[in-house]
């Protein structure tokens, strides 16, 4: 598949800009009513490179999109996507196809696991990614397939009690409120099936 | 200076960090390298692996720099920033897994008494429930 990578990166970063609001107000549920604010610094911070990011071949793109991620969130969810993208950038090619972006996809969710010292089932981002890598590995090319899986992902992380992350310090009062990370994820998993779709 | 091992404060709150900072010189004056950083990029509450980073710059000894954090995020930005490091310095920076304000000052003072980065990470996390 070929990718606009100026498109992408847009797509990406006018989504979740978008949803900052929502993001902060579910992390203020659960946490410290930060992660949507910043992750808009993160994407702003994104935006103002973007001649410099579509300039690139994708590795390139997408390291430097995870590099700008790491320096600018100012947040734990810095690292973990900055670690997401950094890892997309080594092992993708210039032009993957579905089933090696599923792969990429699964070797950044190991590199977060060990980042975030997390795993699957703790109500992080991870329980969007994970599953998510896996149904790309197979192949999967509808992009509404992934977008349905990714949301009704996000949307599972709602009766799961958070045990990593600021979260679990509620324990079972973070039951009934979707995790703010897994939303973000959904989020950019939707903006990519928007490029995939030609919507944007 | 560098005869003694650096000490990293990392706080979400630049003025928890100070705070702590000054703790630690209540007890060490300026005899050891100290260095501390607190706040998001844009100065609210937060971490930022350019700040970890500068800090751990300020306060390098070839001794070795311990880093005391708060909160989970300051723990995850604190290990990117030390990865992000020159490779010759990544093998000298430990983050103690201590309470922020007791384990600045135990490590700290530990360094002041002339002992080593294992030392003094080892003090500091003798605070901390095995």
């Amino acid at each position: 598949m070929t990718l606009d990578i100026r498109l992408l990166t847009q797509a990406l970063a006018a989504r979740v800009i978008a949803g900052a609001d929502e993001l902060t107000a579910l992390d203020s549920a659960i946490g410290d009513a930060d992660h949507g604010l910043n992750m808009k610094r993160g994407f702003e911070a994104v935006l103002g490179d973007l001649d410099s990011i579509a300039a690139k071949p994708l590795p390139d793109a997408l390291k430097a999109v995870g590099t700008a991620l790491v320096m600018k969130v100012g947040g734990a969810s810095g690292p973990l996507y900055g670690t997401l993208f950094l890892t997309l950038g080594k092992e993708l090619g210039s032009s993957p196809g579905v089933a090696d972006c599923g792969r990429a996809l699964a070797t950044a969710v190991q590199a977060m696991k060990a980042r975030g010292k997390s795993d699957l089932g703790q109500k992080t981002m991870l329980d969007v990614l994970g599953p998510v890598a896996e149904l790309l590995m197979t192949g999967e090319t509808d992009a509404d397939a992934v977008r349905k899986k990714a949301k009704s992902l996000a949307e599972a992380t709602i009766p799961m009690k958070a045990t990593r992350g600021r979260a679990s310090f509620l324990g079972e009062r973070s039951i009934g409120h979707m995790d703010p990370g897994a939303r973000s994820s959904e989020l950019m998993i939707d903006a990519v099936c928007d490029v995939l779709e030609g919507r944007t | 200076m560098s005869g003694k091992v650096g000490i990293v404060i990392v706080s979400h709150s630049p003025e928890v960090a100070r705070g702590t900072a000054d703790m630690v010189r209540q007890m060490v004056g300026d005899e050891i390298p100290l260095s501390f950083c607190g706040g998001n990029p844009e100065g609210g509450l937060g971490t930022s692996v350019e700040k970890i980073m500068a800090a751990i710059d300020a306060a390098w000894s070839d001794r070795g720099v311990a880093v005391l954090v708060d909160l989970g995020g300051a723990e995850t930005n604190s290990e990117m920033a030390i990865e992000m490091l020159p490779a010759e310095r990544q093998g000298k920076v430990v983050i103690c897994n201590a309470p922020i304000v007791e384990g600045a000052v135990m490590a700290a003072t530990e360094s002041w008494g002339g002992a080593s980065l294992q030392e003094v990470q080892r003090t500091a996390e003798e605070l901390s429930p095995a």
